[in-house]
Formats: structure tokens, sequence, C-alpha cells
């Protein structure tokens, strides 16, 4: 039996939250679509761990002005990146990812999501911000070598009051078929991600290191 | 093993008066505060090395080269030197000389500095720091240990027949820490060098420090100076105490809120049961640093802060007659128990001489045949 674990951020400051609500619509879509085999046919299961900021807030915060994480802190961060995939949720602030959100990766080590599958989600009040998954988000996680997938799933108050048969009349696809779509994308990378069983070496040396220096200094 | 005290040098305004004291007045207190170490039977005083405000010590040497002529026992190190953005020619020439001033009480903790833009004021770059390090602490190991260099390296001007003066006292080089907080490039350089390994671990939990300190004591086994038990640790410490541990908690409080690391940061509650930090009565610093042999194996020195965040110097030399009075001694007694034979207690020049000699070696005259 192989295990795929996925992660899932969530910074919706309110309770309850539309960015969670997005958040869980995600995560049923990928675990649904992930099934219970591999590509190979073998039987996996399927580990979510969800990360709800506004619990690690002030824990977050401490890490940004010591430079540690809490063991506590420490704990999610292990989970999200030790992760074979990843849903990231923010609230849309004025024009880009809350604060909170950009804070936690802000503590996270910038090596540590490279080759990381993420779906990026957001939420707003009007789909005027909808844009901003493009330019703030899918940038972020670009710069981090994560590999974020095409489709991005933008929720506004209006969608989760449209229904499917309103959106095909209207010429756009719903929330639901938006998230389907996105969660096949991420599902079809997290089957074949090998990210949650790597072994990392905390103290790997730099390829070529010498510990007399690597310049003909002698 | 040898207990002391190291210091940042920051100025910093004391929160409960708004007093800020001059550089003047702070550069006298931790002259004062260094003599005072000697004074409560501490071991050792650590300075460290600053050239940004709000911290006064940029020239270790003058300061160390005073307390070294006020005092008599106590042994005088660097919390750290910046191996980085100074030249490993001056680092050889002048902790040589303070050397033979102290007449041995010296040895050194090389670092890499925190603060970005002493880098480029040095003429260096800081994505070079780990690089820098190492070739510059290359060069220092050899000025040290032999008589004539030629030399040649990316980060400074060559070197043909140099000799750096005056040579180290006795022919033995100053004891060298290497001080970390996250780098296996640096434990891996303190291993293969027999070096010693400081980690800094005030600021963030033990748990990282274990990995850390394990994997110095491999590679120092690895690279054939003895086993892991004995390879040569050091760790940091802050504590702050009153006979009834509430008034430490009272006192300190403020200190702690206002400090310019922590400080709008976590609760001191917090911050004491995830580091070092302990708030609270003599037994308690006791019970606590008893215990890190525990954690990080038997090892050589522990350093505590005792004097940062505007805590006035009152209440800072009575801090030390609290710690070298009331707690040293026993932790003494503790760090005692059941230490196994083989491992080495802290380094001392006069250990180190002997240790030459009954190798047999003298590595100058020989090296002077073979120039």
């Amino acid at each position: 039996m192989t295990t795929r674990r996925v992660a899932v951020v969530s910074a919706g400051l309110s309770q309850p939250s539309s960015t969670r609500l997005l958040a869980d619509r995600l995560t049923e879509a990928v675990v649904r679509r992930l099934g219970d085999r591999d590509s190979a046919g073998e039987p996996i299961e399927i580990e979510v761990d969800v990360i709800e900021l506004r619990d690690y807030a002030q824990d977050v915060t401490n890490n940004l002005l010591t430079g540690f994480a809490s063991p506590r802190l420490e704990g999610a961060i292990e989970k999200v990146t030790t992760a074979d995939g990843l849903i990231a949720v923010t609230p849309i602030f004025t024009t880009s990812y809350s604060g909170l959100f950009k804070s936690f990766i802000d503590v996270l080590d910038p090596q540590s999501l490279t080759d990381m599958p993420v779906l990026i989600g957001a939420t707003g009040g009007t789909e005027r911000h909808s844009l901003a998954l493009d330019y703030a988000m899918r940038p972020l996680f670009s710069y981090l070598h994560a590999t974020v997938v095409p489709t991005a799933v933008y929720a506004a108050s209006s969608d989760w009051g449209t229904a499917d048969a309103d959106s095909s009349t209207s010429g756009q696809s719903s929330l639901a078929s938006r998230i389907e779509r996105a969660a096949g994308e991420l599902a079809a990378q997290v089957r074949d991600s090998d990210r949650s069983s790597r072994v990392v070496d905390p103290f790997a040396l730099p390829v070529g290191f010498s510990p007399v220096g690597g310049y003909g200094a002698q | 093993m040898q207990f002391g005290i190291f210091t940042v040098g920051d100025v910093t305004t004391d929160p409960t008066d708004g007093h800020t004291p001059s550089e003047n007045e702070r550069i006298k207190n931790i002259l004062t505060i260094a003599q005072k170490a000697e004074e409560v039977g501490l071991d050792v005083f650590a300075l460290g090395e600053h050239h940004n405000e709000p911290f006064v010590p940029s020239s270790p040497t003058t300061m160390l080269g005073y307390v070294a002529a006020k005092t008599s026992t106590l042994l005088l190190s660097t919390a750290t030197t910046l191996i980085t953005t100074n030249d490993p020619v001056k680092i050889a020439e002048d902790y040589a000389m303070l050397q033979h001033v102290a007449d041995g009480r010296v040895d050194l903790m090389m670092g890499r500095g925190n603060t970005g833009p002493v880098y480029p004021w040095f003429g260096k770059d800081i994505r070079e720091g780990i690089p820098l390090a190492i070739e510059n602490y290359a060069l220092l190991h050899r000025l040290w240990t032999e008589h004539t260099v030629d030399w040649q390296g990316k980060f400074r001007t060559p070197l043909q027949g140099f000799t750096s003066t005056p040579r180290p006292l006795d022919g033995v080089a100053p004891f060298v820490w290497h001080g970390s907080i996250r780098s296996p490039e640096i434990a891996e350089q303190a291993a293969f060098y027999g070096d010693g390994f400081f980690a800094n671990n005030i600021f963030w939990p033990k748990e990282h420090y274990m990995k850390l300190i394990g994997y110095y004591r491999n590679r120092f086994e690895h690279y054939g100076h003895g086993t892991a038990e004995q390879a040569i640790v050091g760790l940091g410490g802050q504590a702050f105490m009153a006979k009834n541990s509430q008034d430490a908690v009272n006192t300190f409080r403020p200190y702690f809120d206002n400090a310019p690391v922590y400080g709008h940061g976590p609760s001191m509650e917090d911050f004491t049961e995830q580091t070092p930090l302990t708030v609270g009565s003599p037994q308690q610093v006791i019970d606590r640093y008893a215990s890190m042999r525990e954690h990080f194996g038997d090892y050589q020195r522990q350093l505590f802060l005792m004097d940062h965040a505007g805590l006035p110097l009152k209440t800072v030399l009575e801090q030390l007659d609290i710690l070298g009075e009331e707690v040293v001694p026993v932790l003494r007694k503790e760090m005692a128990k059941d230490r196994p034979a083989s491992v080495p207690d802290g380094p001392t020049h006069a250990a180190l001489v002997a240790k030459r000699d009954a190798a047999g070696a003298v590595p100058e005259l020989l090296e002077a045949q073979v120039n």
C-alpha cells in the first residue's frame, strides 16, 4: 500500500470562512479523483492535512521576529513541505494574497517547495479580483520552484449562488466545473509524486564543498 | 568544563527608566563586567565584534587587551570574530599579539556576522559568506601553524614569503571555535580541523542543535581527531535570577518584552520553554543547565549572555554574583558526575602546549628546516 499526502493551507480569517469552504471543496475533489489506485494500479491511501493559518497566526508572527518556528508551527511546516501536493487558498485582500498567507510562506525555507505540485485558489467579494491568482499567487509559487497546475480557482461571493445551469447559459464555467478541472490536474501530479517518501538530509553539503576552500587556496 | 559569559555589546535603552548609556559608559561597563567575571570565579569572558550601531565592540583586541592586564586567570575569547569580513592576516597578527599579552589566556570563536551591509562596507559579498569563512580560515590556520607562507586564494591578494608576527605563543596557535546556528558547512569545517564547535543556541529550540552538534561530533570522529564524544562543544545560555523565582520573572519581563532580538514576539513563558533562557531561582537555572548534557553530550564550555537588552550595570553585576557564587559551583559538580575520563576538559593554552610536546613535534623548527 502506497500513501500520498495532500496538504491544505487555508488562510481565511473568519470562522466559518468561505476560503475554508473552497479549500474543502477542492480537497474533496482531489481526493475523489485520486481514487484508490496509483498509476501502476496499486492501492493507495490518501492522507490530508489541513492547516488553518488562523490557528497559527501568533506562531507565524513570532517566527518572523525570532527566526525560529515554535514546535507547533514546525509540525505544520513539516506537513506542508513534505506533502505530495499542496492546495493553497487565500482570501484576496487589497489586490493580493492576505498578509497572513504571505507571512506563512515567508517562514518556509525557500527551497522547501521545490517540485511541489500546487493548486492555487482564492476567494473574494467580487469576481473583479480573480486575476490576483495569476499576477500574485502564481508568481509567488513559481519563484519557489513549485509546479502550479494550470487551472486556478477563484470563488467570488456570487459564485456560491450560481447554479451550473446559470453558468452554461452565461458562457462561463461554473465554480463546480472549475474545481473539477483543477482537481484533476493536481490529482494527476500527486499520483506520480514521491515527495512524501523522500528522505531529506538537512546536513547535505553543497556539491564540491571542501572544508579548506574550493578556489585553489593552499 | 569551562563556564563564562559572552556579550554582544549592544547599547540598548533600559525600558524601565528610559536611560540609554553613552558609548563610553557601555564600553566601560563591559570592561567592568569582564573583570567581575573573574572575580566571581568564572573561567571565560567572550566579546562580540560588530561594525554597526547600536553595538560598540568594533575593536575586540583593544578591549580584551585591557581586560588581560586587569585579570590573571580569566580566559579571553570572542563571540564572534568575523572571519568573513576581516583580513585573516590581521586576525592572525592581532590575536597572536593578544595571546602574548595575556600569557596564553586567549582563544577565538569564528563567525560570519549577521548584518548584511557589513559585508559590502568591508568590500565583500554576503552571498560568499560561507566561501569567505572557509577560505579565510584556511589561510589563518596556515599563518599560525607555518612560519613562512606562500598563498593564493580567491578573496585577498596573494602572499609570497609572508610570516605573520608575532608568532603564536610557545609555537601553539590560539584554540579556535567555529560558531554556527544552522550551517552544516561550518560544523564540517570545525570537524575537519579538530577545532571546537560553538552552537549559540540561545534563540532557537534544542532539537535543532542536537542534530547539528551530533553532525559535528560524527564528522570530528570521521576526520580522525578522536571519538565523537571527545569533540569540543560549546553552548550558549541565558538566565535571569532572583532568590524568589516570581521576583526574577517580574524584574526581567520588561527587558524581555522590549529586547532587540525577541521583544514584542513570543511570550516570556513560551520563549523560556522553547529556548535555554531560564528566568527564575538559581536552583531552576542549575536544573536547566545541568540537563544540557543529556541533550548535547558532555561538553566543554558553557557561556551565558547576561548583559543585554538594557539591563543596568548594577543588575548585571548582581546577576554575575549569583551565577558565579550559587549556580556555577553546583553546575561544575553536576557536570563532573559520570563524565567519562576520555572526554576532554575545556581547551587551555597550557593543555595545547602539553599536547604538542607529548606528540614530540616542534613544527616551527621542522618547517624552518624544510624552508
